[in-house]
């Protein structure tokens, strides 16, 4: 059976629809990709795999022997919270030295066990997030948007990481980004969100998919459109012209349509 | 502390010894307590709600001696209710903040007026607001060790549960723990340190006794668990060296207690200036 399977996932947050009857499914092994504007229910659709949302409609099955690693979108640790990054490691299952020193050696990040969490870079914390997650030998990791904040060969780096990590421990890798090159050519399968499963498939698939398109490839949009969209969807590599006639426009009315689907 | 130490002093030497050691094992057993409990207050930033608890509590020592029962039992149901009731109501349409400041003041004012109906009773009122821990008796100071026995072995055995879902909920979510349960178990440990902390500082200053020791650890740790002992060890030296200064300068016990805390804190807060200036 599927490592998670969701059916006819409905959220409603604050008397609004976040998620409406959407279908997902992740096997062993498989790494899948959930793209989507802002507000589109990726992170609700997270928050749901993990507990932390229980959903209105539908239901969410996972294999009663899952063991999820979740590296959060950003964690923000109380400056009142002493927490060197070894002590980190060992939340919520105690571990061993060994266990720490190879968990960071895999995220890249081998000599930093003795450092207080607060002093590390960017690009480190979300390392030993992902070693934390490693640690719980996860049959499936889950990241949401894990490198938001890293610069692009940063992100890029980071990436590589989870590749050769998946490659080591065979588990299979769900994750939220609005980096769709880095991302999606790394993904076995790609989901388009927008509150409901806009298109799903194959990076190649996905990408000249026309729901895909009305989504991202926003070409020669007004300036304000493409300045709201610019830094989370990358617009400007599908400037191409081809979005237009699919797009969220630049009037407010159907941008505003597409936030709220 | 209506009742100083001067005039306790005119009593037999035993009985001095007596009441010393007791105040002494009542403050280090609160401290104990505090410590742990008093982290998860500052890291997860309860302060407030600590508060609003410790004040509720006077409306349940009225309520314990309109009934004539235990003030621990009546000032722990309080705590408890009060601590439920703003989990409850937090998140529904009023911030965190604005609930417990209309809690913990109209708890505070509820309880004092209730006091004021008990005329058949003479109380000492000061006595429950500032503590009197020169008053411990035997039989207080088995509750307050109980309490406090409770409360450490309550936390411990949730500690890691505890500090996961204070990192962050969705992290704890992931890997199986509810955060609200644990949350549970910080509500349920504060109604009885607020409870069993009464006698010894009175419920003004269980804030205190909660954030200051920790508080004044922070600069010191490296680790959660290292600020938690080293709470507990400040906490334990400012009841100790608190009663001392009660003694030595005839101030009242409770507040004495606090103010030594205080001292301690800006120690602390001094060397760990200093600490991250070289």
């Amino acid at each position: 059976m599927s490592l998670v399977s969701c059916e006819g996932l409905g959220i409603r947050l604050g008397g609004k629809t976040v998620l409406d009857r959407v279908n997902f499914t992740i096997d062993r092994g498989e790494i899948v990709t959930v793209v989507g504007p802002n507000g589109s229910g990726k992170t609700s659709l997270l928050r749901a795999i993990i507990g932390a949302v229980v959903p209105d409609t539908g239901r969410v099955q996972k294999d009663p022997a899952l063991k999820i690693g979740y590296v959060p979108q950003k964690l923000h640790i109380d400056a009142n919270l002493p927490m060197t990054v070894a002590r980190f490691l060992s939340l919520p299952g105690a571990v061993g030295k060994k266990a720490v020193a190879d968990a960071l050696a895999q995220a890249g990040v081998p000599d930093l066990a003795s450092r207080q969490m607060s002093a590390l870079s960017g690009g480190q914390f979300q390392r030993v997030l992902l070693a934390r997650a490693l640690l719980e030998k996860p049959d499936l990791l889950l990241l949401d948007e894990a490198t938001q904040g890293l610069d692009q060969p940063g992100s890029a780096a980071f990436y590589r990481q989870i590749e050769e990590v998946r490659q080591a421990l065979g588990c299979a890798v769900l994750m939220i980004s609005h980096e769709l090159h880095v991302v999606m050519s790394a993904s076995d399968r790609v989901i388009c969100l927008n509150g409901h499963v806009c298109c799903e498939g194959t990076p190649d698939i996905v990408a000249s998919a026309p729901e895909y398109r009305a989504l991202f490839g926003t070409g020669t949009m007004g300036a304000l459109a493409l300045y709201r969209h610019d830094h989370d969807h990358h617009h400007h590599h599908h400037d191409d012209g081809q979005g237009h006639d699919h797009g969220h426009g630049t009037d407010a009315p159907s941008e505003k349509a597409n936030e709220d689907a | 502390m209506a009742t100083g130490l001067m005039h306790r002093l005119k009593r037999p030497t035993k009985m001095l010894d007596d009441f010393l050691v007791r105040a002494s094992l009542a403050g280090l057993g609160v401290a104990l307590a505090a410590a742990p409990l008093g982290c998860f207050v500052v890291w997860r930033r309860m302060a407030y709600f600590g508060d609003a608890t410790a004040h509720a509590a006077i409306l349940g020592v009225a309520m314990s001696l309109a009934l004539s029962t235990s003030i621990f039992v009546g000032a722990l149901v309080i705590a408890l209710l009060m601590a439920l009731t703003v989990n409850a109501l937090s998140g529904r349409g009023y911030a965190m903040d604005t609930l417990l400041g209309v809690f913990a003041h109209s708890a505070l004012a509820f309880g004092l007026v209730a006091v004021s109906f008990l005329s058949g009773v003479r109380i000492d009122l000061m006595a429950y607001l500032f503590g009197d821990i020169l008053a411990v008796s035997r039989g207080d100071l088995a509750i307050i060790w109980t309490g406090a026995l409770l409360v450490v072995a309550l936390i411990g055995w949730r500690w890691q549960a505890l500090l996961t879902s204070t990192l962050n909920t969705d992290l704890a979510y992931a890997s199986g723990i509810d955060p609200k349960r644990e949350q549970l178990v910080l509500t349920l440990s504060l109604a009885i340190v607020v409870a069993v902390a009464i006698k010894v500082v009175g419920v003004l200053l269980i804030a205190a006794l909660l954030i200051i020791p920790a508080a004044a650890a922070r600069p010191l740790s490296r680790t959660p668990e290292g600020m938690a002992v080293g709470a507990a060890v400040i906490g334990g030296l400012s009841a100790l060296l608190g009663l001392r200064a009660a003694f030595v300068f005839d101030t009242p016990a409770g507040p004495s207690i606090v103010c030594v805390a205080t001292l301690l804190f800006a120690l602390s807060g001094i060397f760990g200036i200093v600490k991250r200036a070289t």
